[in-house]
């Protein structure tokens, strides 16, 4: 029998009994749902944690570093891969050629320096850092004082709250509570802060760096060297506060002043890896001791590692905790899948007892379908299809179901979360895959349970069964 | 492979042959030997009725030759096929080709309306959808139900439903037509208005009919042979004379 004739014949005889199909139709529906409803919740609350985790910039970032910095540092062991005798040098090009690779947002230098700033002619030696543009979503300035930088190239700085009570000369005793941010924020918000740093300029002919302020360029060249020193001032703008704890920051975030990236670079403020990499420092191209590139997602880190080390540098990411975060929801996801399975299966011996009742019922009409020629594959596809199509129908109303089980208790958390003044949150996601997923396991499941009741049904003796009133 | 016209069977030629033909099975301790070493020959166009009252085998061997059933022993070879040897599958295919149906209680499908359980067997034998409505409107026409094709078998008298069921029987153009005691759930008239159908259906497309009876009188005026069977076993043939001279076919000698 062709398809189109075997579906009209299945639903025809589904509309024959419609209380009983619909009864194990819905059946069915409850079954997806549950399982769709368990799923959904498992990738939304996986979604809201990516989300989190990717807002933390913990666990999108990869630090790369070239294989010379490691060499007796003792950090982590080389493994395969060249000798750090010949890996590449991190300049430039490198930096562009991994900022290249698939799902890397943006690779930007490492910039981290010690210097003086002087406040209110105080001089204060302290650790600053330049942080990209992108940095302004970083959970941690969510709770910052004034704004974040108003372009990646303007002379402006944000401090942390330890900073800026030293710059305001108020150390508060150990035990101390807390101070207020906003108190500390008001009294140096829009204040200038001058740098003073070291420049390093190519060793001909130094060229002016971008937005400084040339001041006393008392020319201090290291006699030999490929480059020369210069002391140079800059003027910045406190345009921030934030309100983080150094200490439990890392990478980038792991200093008291914040500058934005091109300023940085356009500074060419010596480094203490430049020292290391004079004898490499073929020409004035600038070389990094690291550079932190960005993956588009969490998961995709070890891919981004893998490439990054395939081209002959050194990665390091905190992948290890997310690896057992995604372990954490597997284990979470498996779960909720079989918890959630659990009412399609009771489901599934629903088809199978529907069927099975079904070949008594229509006994008489499975000898009469015999007898006019229909085949045992004719009289097992049309049990088949009737499954099929339960399951089709059950699957397609237990994803709406589903879903708007997810939008209801989405719905009811979030009123609740409103009222105890806690952040909203979206942590429920019918993704497509689920639905589609969530149906063609309806259907499979329905198949399945349909191969014991068809294969019966095609077995009958059509003597027998023309003979049963 | 069987679609052709059934008039093709040249006159004389051998339709239904059975070789000591057996089909015995057991109900609880005791076998029963439903056919037992039946031998018989049915020439293409040849009209036959199995006579015998009930329990003689006539129903069983009317199965056996149908492919409803398999021989314990024995062979039955129906236009060139043994049956016995055939698969399940070929069987199907000879059921849905070779062989057109009638039963005494009709068998109709009742969810189905009279145009969709003459269309059942297209469907099994794949005929394309827009060649099936004039073929059942065809067959229809033929009994006289066209006008009725929209209802559903409850709806409609024993005879009406029996001249469905032939419609069906004969809307692959089978070359053989089985009729398990056709007539017995009608009236006489009505019974008369289908044999003559079922006569018309002998002569006019020159289809073999086997129709198993207990009523004498109706296989002595329709058929051309009678065949008696007791206890499983033929016991007796005889012919008819007027019968076959209007059908013109030679054989069926006993």
């Amino acid at each position: 029998m062709k398809l189109p004739d075997l579906t009209e014949l299945a639903l025809r005889n589904l509309r024959e009994s419609v209380l009983r199909n619909s009864l194990t139709t819905i059946g069915i529906s409850v079954g997806v749902a549950s399982l769709v409803a368990m799923l959904s919740l498992g990738t939304g609350l996986q979604q809201l944690f990516s989300r989190r985790l990717a807002k933390s910039g913990l666990f999108d970032t990869v630090l790369v570093s070239s294989r010379r910095e490691l060499r007796g540092m003792g950090r982590e062991e080389e493994r395969s891969g060249p000798t750090p005798g010949e890996s590449r040098v991190l300049d430039e090009p490198a930096r562009q050629e991994i900022e290249h690779l698939p799902n890397v947002l943006e690779a930007y230098p490492d910039i981290r320096f010690i210097t003086e700033l002087r406040y209110e002619d105080k001089p204060h030696l302290t650790m600053i850092s330049a942080l990209p543009s992108s940095a302004k979503s970083n959970d941690a300035f969510d709770t910052m004082q004034g704004s974040f930088f108003s372009s990646d190239t303007a002379p402006e700085v944000i401090l942390q709250k330890s900073f800026a009570e030293e710059l305001l000369g108020r150390t508060p005793p150990l035990g101390a509570p807390e101070p207020n941010v906003a108190e500390l924020a008001k009294p140096l918000l829009g204040k200038e802060l001058t740098m003073l740093y070291n420049q390093r300029a190519a060793a001909p002919s130094p060229t002016p760096p971008l937005h400084t302020n040339e001041a006393t360029s008392a020319d201090s060249s290291i006699v030999g060297a490929a480059y020369s020193v210069i002391s140079r001032e800059q003027k910045l703008r406190i345009v921030g506060i934030s309100d983080l704890d150094v200490e439990s920051m890392r990478g980038p975030m792991r200093a008291k002043v914040f500058l934005p990236l091109r300023l940085a670079q356009g500074l060419h403020v010596m480094q203490p890896a430049d020292l290391r990499e004079i004898s490499h420092a073929a020409s004035d191209q600038p070389v990094y001791s690291s550079i932190s590139l960005r993956v588009k997602n969490p998961t995709q880190v070890q891919a981004v590692e893998d490439a990054v080390k395939k081209m002959g540098f050194t990665a390091f990411s905190i992948l290890d905790a997310s690896r057992s975060v995604q372990q954490v929801f597997r284990v979470l996801y498996a779960f909720l899948g079989i918890f959630g399975s659990l009412a399609l299966a009771v489901a599934s011996i629903g088809i199978v007892n529907t069927l099975v009742m079904a070949i008594l019922e229509r006994r008489r009409e499975i000898g009469i379908m015999k007898a006019i020629g229909a085949s045992d594959g004719d009289v097992k596809l049309l049990f088949f299809a009737e499954a099929g199509a339960m399951g089709i129908l059950g699957g397609i109303v237990g994803v709406v179901l589903g879903w708007a089980i997810g939008q209801i208790i989405n719905f009811g958390t979030n009123l609740w979360l409103k009222s105890q003044s806690l952040p909203q949150e979206h942590f429920w996601a019918v993704p497509w895959w689920l639905v589609f997923f969530a149906i063609g396991f309806a259907f499979l499941v329905s198949l399945i349970s349909g191969l014991y009741p068809a294969g019966r049904a095609a077995r009958l003796d059509p003597v027998q069964a023309l003979r049963y009133e | 492979m069987t679609t052709a016209p059934a008039i093709s069977a040249p006159p004389g030629s051998v339709a239904i042959r059975s070789e000591q033909l057996c089909r015995h099975y057991r109900m609880g301790e005791t076998l029963i030997r439903a056919v037992d070493g039946v031998s018989l020959e049915v020439h293409a166009g040849e009209f036959v009725a199995l006579l015998g009252s009930s329990g003689s085998g006539k129903s069983s061997m009317l199965n056996l030759i149908a492919g409803l059933d398999r021989p314990t022993s024995g062979t039955v070879v129906v236009q060139d096929r043994d049956l016995a040897k055939l698969s399940r599958e070929e069987l199907a295919k000879y059921r849905l080709h070779v062989v057109g149906m009638v039963f005494q209680s009709f068998n109709l499908i009742p969810s189905m309306t009279l145009a969709e359980n003459v269309e059942l067997p297209l469907r099994f034998a794949e005929v394309e959808r827009s060649r099936r409505d004039s073929l059942v409107h065809e067959a229809l026409d033929r009994v006289g139900l066209r006008a009725r094709k929209d209802h559903r078998p409850s709806e409609l008298s024993g005879g009406e439903q029996q001249r469905a069921a032939l419609a069906r029987a004969l809307i692959n153009r089978p070359r053989l037509l089985l009729a398990d005691e056709p007539t017995g759930n009608l009236d006489s008239h009505t019974g008369t208005e289908i044999m003559d159908l079922v006569r018309e259906f002998n002569q006019q497309l020159g289809m073999t009919v086997v129709m198993v009876t207990h009523e004498r009188a109706l296989a002595e005026r329709y058929a051309r042979r009678m065949i008696f069977l007791a206890d499983g076993k033929l016991v007796d043939q005889s012919l008819n004379g007027p019968a076959s001279a209007q059908s013109g076919t030679p054989g069926g000698q006993p």
